[in-house]
């Protein structure tokens, strides 16, 4: 793959304040077509690096390029029209719940556009038959279940072409016949849209399943990158906890706490 | 001796200390907020474009936080102006002019009445539920997917509600007044008695358009500033869970009633206190 990559990340790193850093120094790239997956446990940073992506954050030092344009150099109409280039999933889809899916579906395409209702109207059917809730289209979000609701969201995300998709755990919380179907999803609008695609997900076999290429964080570094199957076999601590989901390795079990002893001997310390 | 007489001042001082720092830490605390408020009103003004040249858009919030405030209003304002008929009568009879009910009436609602109560139901009505929705669309991340997808949440959810409720707010008092006035006839005139050519023309004659009917008409367009401007900050800035959106419901109601009167009594002293004040 030698063409300019979609997303390039040069050594970030970022704090939400001095005394908490939360990421340090991470680099990574992801190439035009490919789905990748950034996992890793929760806190561990995942979901800033997406919104540092996004241009939700500035990072406080190190270099991120998005489709070509420098996130750190754009003002607030440059970091909105790279969004237009963008879409995003959010983890309980976050739809608008004053409107009907048709309503959420077409939101961007009357924001942005001047296309006429009745063109509003087949694209909104194409969007919401690709991920087959046309029949859906004239109910209410509170009318839908969980994976309904995010399969809707995705139709949205997906409504002005977007050339790379962002998912923020899309697949959490959900039951094994939705999982299925938003995970064949996410892999099938790529490759038919020829979308770029960014997943961030703690679900191990169901994120390996549809990536390309995986990057493994913890602790705000990258610790593991490579194919799925080689993350699957890595001799890494980390790594094979994490795949594993072993419950002691290099994350302990344990909060850090003073002797169980001490503790249990001097009750009055809890008050 | 010595040394405890020292270490209980270095504690006293001590805890003088922190009590200070607590205090300033506050103060600044509130005076940065402020100033957070300060800069989220001009930034509502400087997005106002889309609420003007999409006008359905702010009409529909015009629907929420007006004709949905209505009958609250109207009803009110009917019970306000009946009891002002009542005590009205009682007061001015002892000095046998109870023909002047009409004015008495009138005025009471059109320069204080009306602007202050239509204000204060209009604060827990609609300021509350404003509050409560954008409170909630930042809480559901609805905000964060608007500000994903390229579209400015101050432009598209928060201008079209501030211009609608600062829209509603004169609207509301002035049929809270009206609706006051015919109260106050129903008392006076057709339960009391009162003549009711003398109530309605000796209201004609005193109530003067510009000094009072103006007058209340700024009053309840400051109002309605003031609340809306308080209800769409406090549902932007309130921390996204359950306790944060009901806290920052209950603060725009607190503030938004604490804000018009203190602003009632500033405005009243501004306008009828000049040279020809009444």
């Amino acid at each position: 793959m030698a063409s300019a990559p979609i997303v390039e990340i040069d050594k970030v790193s970022f704090g939400y304040d001095a005394a908490r850093p939360v990421l340090h120094g991470v680099s990574l790239r992801i190439e035009p077509g490919s789905v990748v997956g950034i996992m890793g446990q929760s806190g561990c940073g995942k979901t800033t690096l997406l919104r540092i992506v996004a241009g939700w954050l500035k990072a406080g030092a190190g270099s991120t390029r998005v489709l070509g344009e420098s996130v750190e150099d754009l003002d607030g109409g440059g970091i909105f029209a790279l969004r237009r280039k963008m879409g995003m999933l959010f983890q309980f889809g976050a739809l608008f719940t004053d409107m009907t899916v048709f309503d959420n579906v077409a939101f961007q395409m009357r924001e942005h556009t001047d296309l006429p209702p009745e063109m509003v109207n087949d694209l909104v059917l194409m969007k919401l038959e690709a991920v087959g809730l046309r029949g859906a289209a004239q109910l209410m979000p509170s009318e839908l279940s969980g994976g309904m609701a995010r399969r809707v969201a995705l139709a949205r995300a997906i409504a002005l072409d977007p050339r790379l998709m962002l998912y923020d755990e899309p697949l959490t919380g959900l039951d094994p016949i939705s999982l299925g179907v938003i995970a064949r999803l996410i892999r099938t609008l790529n490759d038919s849209l020829g979308q770029t695609s960014i997943v961030v997900s703690h679900d191990v076999e169901e994120c390996f399943a549809i990536v390309d290429y995986v990057y493994v964080m913890s602790a705000g570094r990258i610790v593991a990158e490579g194919k799925p199957d080689e993350m699957r076999h890595s001799g890494e601590a980390f790594v094979k906890q994490f795949v594993r989901g072993e419950t002691d390795g290099p994350i302990k079990f344990h909060y850090p706490a003073p002797g169980y002893e001490a503790d249990l001997v001097a009750p009055a310390a809890h008050g | 001796m010595w040394r405890r007489l020292r270490m209980a001042e270095r504690a006293l001082f001590a805890g003088l200390r922190q009590g200070l720092e607590r205090l300033g830490q506050g103060a600044e605390a509130k005076i940065r907020r402020l100033g957070f408020a300060a800069r989220f009103f001009v930034a509502i003004l400087l997005n106002s474009g889309t609420a003007f040249r999409r006008f359905s858009l702010t009409i529909r919030e015009i629907y929420f936080a007006g004709v949905l405030s209505l009958v609250i209003i109207l009803v009110s304002g009917l019970f306000v102006g009946m009891v002002l008929g009542l005590q009205g009568y009682d007061t001015l009879q002892r000095y046998g002019s109870s023909e002047a009910l009409g004015i008495l009436v009138a005025l009471s609602l059109v320069r204080e009445l009306g602007p202050v109560i239509a204000g204060l139901l209009f604060a827990s009505r609609a300021g509350s539920a404003i509050t409560a929705e954008i409170g909630l669309m930042k809480a559901t991340e609805q905000i964060a997917a608007m500000e994903m997808m390229a579209v400015d949440p101050i432009a598209r959810v928060v201008a079209p509600r501030f211009w609608a409720g600062v829209l509603s707010m004169p609207l509301l008092a002035a049929l809270f007044s009206a609706m006051g006035i015919f109260g106050g006839y129903l008392v006076g005139v057709k339960l009391i008695g009162v003549d009711e050519g003398s109530f309605w023309s000796q209201m004609q004659s005193s109530v003067d358009v510009r000094e009072d009917i103006m007058n209340g008409v700024i009053k309840s367009l400051v109002f309605g500033v003031a609340v809306t401007w308080i209800a769409v900050f406090e549902g932007y800035d309130a921390p996204p869970t359950a306790e944060g959106v009901s806290g920052a419901t209950t603060r725009t109601v607190v503030t938004s009633s604490l804000a018009i009167l203190v602003l009632d009594f500033v405005l009243t002293a501004l306008m009828f206190t000049g040279g020809n004040g009444k």
